[in-house]
């Protein structure tokens, strides 16, 4: 798997590089700004481009920006955004940005590599990763009007998992449980919340994500 | 906006509603024609002992050649106790007319809709005002203006006050067909056999010409009333740099308490969290080949540590100036804010250009509390907020359809806003009856810079 970083802390950008590396992922160009992002994914049309919100010359969401250029620039692109902070607003442009391969995480979830390592994975083969923080603030939103509040803890900690876009085995993995009670959350959970049931794991995390932004 | 209106606004939809306000601004104005009574009475009073004590002062110069020996006991008592009741008198009547002066600002705020200023100087002994306080009055000119006003208010100026009331009474009368006077005798000159149709007809002419002149009156009444009884020249400065020294102070305060917050969850989070990691770190260090598996556990400690810090760390920027602020200005950190509450915000904005940082601040944190205050008090899942730009003035409305009841006195959370924005020149009016609805309306005066356009 090859990828493109665009940060420009150099002690984060050194860092990113060696953690994906030990993990397998190639690295083929790390920049420092937006511009270099976009000629970078030009060059050498990685598999997925991880950014930092924040980058020069404006240090505002000049990244973000860059990200969703990046994304027009070459459709379908996998992109792993970055920050210090997550804000909804952001999560929503990003999904609003076309299908699949989307990831919005803070750079705390750095310090678990494996982890961070699988939600690259996963944005690269065209699925989501949502931060646990942009999840739990939606489903605390959510939560004040009725359908929600018809789920037990349980389905609720599964939905929050499959909201971040992990698959029933990672959500089974997490939660010590197995892959077929995991299953039977889920059919509980779509029945509860009216939504139409899918196969396809990336179709499954957008229309929960649709349901908690509605 | 999405076609509902904000409740409790004042709007112009109902095509009759003139006719309320018509009415309701004629008697308004009656019931400012009624300060002309207790006016008359001052100025009576006013210039009865000017006259009283010009009298006896014209006496004791004339001399006592003119008196008769009879009168001449009387009258060399009478200069000298006429001019000591004038004396005893004069701080009452200068009371009296301070506090007519002071019923008629607040009306003409309350009715006519022109708030006046209060005029007078910071003088010592405002406060209790007792006879030698009353006495420096007469240094204030904002005192002669009282005067003054009393004078035009009695002399002619209720007459604007009372015109609509009097239209609308002389129109009933011509209605009514009991008017046997000028009107009448017109009507019957010109138009000779059809006067009593022309009546009813000059009578609801009149009614209508009432209605409508009486808010329009009224308000010049208002005005009148701010040209002479609000303040002026070096009063206004005085005042203005008084309320520029009360701002300042109050900056400086919030300033200072905002520092000292983030100075103690600095110290009480991040800080004493990376004290712990560090610890943790050294332990592990020394255990690394003696106790693996317990080091282990140490990193996995420090690790956490680091994860709280950070997190810590990132509400308190967020505190101190939200990202989104900063990236995108007001109107898109307000969306954010609106999506990280348990409302449904209906959220509007025309603002071609950013405000100022400061302001722009000012006015995030403001809705913020607003909005945090309707879904803790309001019992109400709707909130709606309406930014604009207009008359060099940033308007922000923040409204919903709840309990209603807030009060700016009570609670500490709408006085603090009052006072941030205070420091901009910027004002806060709510609205908040008992039942609701609930009406915030701040403007702050400030211009927009141009928007800021990206390359990317």
């Amino acid at each position: 798997m090859r990828a493109v970083i665009a940060e420009d802390l150099f002690l984060l950008r050194d860092g990113l590089t060696r953690l994906l590396e030990a993990h397998g992922v190639q690295v083929t160009a790390a920049v420092d700004n937006g511009a270099g992002l976009l000629a970078a994914v030009t060059a050498d049309r990685p598999d997925v481009a991880i950014v930092d919100v924040r980058l020069p010359p404006t240090f505002t969401d000049e990244g973000l920006r860059a990200a969703l250029a990046a994304r027009r620039e070459a459709p379908g692109l996998p992109v792993l955004v970055l920050s210090q902070y997550v804000e909804q607003i952001y999560a929503r442009e990003l999904l609003a940005s076309g299908a699949g391969g989307i990831g919005y995480l803070l750079k705390d979830r750095v310090l678990d590599g494996a982890q961070f390592a699988e939600a690259v994975r996963r944005v690269a083969d065209g699925g989501t990763a949502m931060d646990p923080e942009v999840i739990a603030r939606l489903v605390d939103r959510s939560s004040a009007d009725g359908a929600l509040a018809t789920l037990s803890p349980r389905e609720r900690e599964v939905l929050g998992l499959m909201a971040e876009g992990r698959s029933n085995a990672a959500i089974a993995q997490r939660l010590f449980i197995t892959e077929r009670a995991v299953a039977k959350h889920t059919a509980s959970i779509f029945l509860r919340l009216g939504l139409q049931p899918s196969d396809d794991d990336n179709r499954r995390v957008l229309a929960v994500l649709a349901f908690l932004d509605g | 906006m999405d076609g509902r209106g904000v409740p409790g606004r004042v709007q112009r939809t109902r095509p009759w509603s003139w006719i309320g306000e018509g009415a309701v601004a004629a008697a308004r104005g009656a019931g400012l024609c009624g300060l002309v009574l207790p006016g008359l009475i001052l100025v009576l009073a006013l210039l009865m002992p000017l006259l009283l004590t010009g009298l006896e002062i014209g006496l004791l110069v004339n001399g006592p050649q003119h008196w008769h020996e009879t009168d001449a006991i009387v009258v060399r008592i009478a200069p000298v106790a006429g001019l000591a009741v004038s004396l005893l008198l004069i701080p009452a009547i200068l009371g009296a007319i301070r506090g007519l002066a002071t019923l008629t600002r607040r009306l003409s705020g309350d009715w006519c809709a022109v708030p006046v200023m209060d005029p007078y100087l910071n003088q010592p002994g405002n406060g209790q005002a007792g006879y030698l306080g009353r006495l420096r009055w007469l240094a204030d000119p904002a005192t002669r203006r009282d005067g003054q006003w009393l004078a035009v208010s009695t002399l002619g100026g209720w007459i604007l006050a009372a015109v609509p009331a009097g239209l609308m009474l002389s129109g009933l009368f011509c209605l009514l067909g009991t008017n046997r006077g000028y009107a009448a005798v017109a009507m019957r000159a010109v138009f000779p056999g059809h006067e009593p149709a022309m009546l009813v007809l000059l009578g609801a002419a009149c009614i209508a010409a009432g209605l409508w002149a009486g808010p329009r009156l009224l308000r010049g009444y208002g005005l009148l009333a701010r040209s002479m009884l609000g303040p002026a020249g070096q009063a206004e400065l005085a005042l203005r740099v008084a309320h520029l020294a009360q701002t300042r102070a109050d900056t400086i305060d919030t300033g200072a308490a905002e520092m000292r917050r983030i100075e103690r969850d600095l110290h009480d989070g991040a800080q004493a969290r990376l004290v712990a990691m560090g610890m943790s770190l050294d332990a592990a260090d020394q255990m690394l080949e003696s106790e693996p598996a317990a080091a282990r556990a140490l990193l996995a400690e420090a690790r956490e540590s680091s994860a709280k810090a950070l997190a810590e760390l990132r509400a308190l920027v967020r505190g101190i100036h939200p990202p989104v602020l900063a990236d995108r200005g007001l109107a898109e950190a307000v969306r954010a804010l609106a999506l990280d509450l348990p409302l449904r915000v209906h959220f509007a904005s025309e603002l071609p250009g950013r405000p100022p940082a400061p302001i722009e601040s000012a006015a995030y944190f403001a809705i913020s509390e607003l909005l945090a205050n309707v879904s803790k008090h309001a019992q109400t899942r709707q909130a709606w907020v309406d930014l604009r730009h207009a008359g060099g003035m940033l308007r922000i409305g923040v409204s919903d359809d709840g309990a209603g009841g807030a009060d700016q006195r009570r609670g500490t959370g709408l006085a603090g806003i009052e006072r941030r924005l205070a420091a901009f020149d910027g004002v806060l009016a709510l609205s908040s009856p008992p039942g609701g609805p609930t009406v915030v309306n701040m403007e702050i005066p400030c211009v927009l810079s141009s928007p800021k356009t990206f390359s990317c």
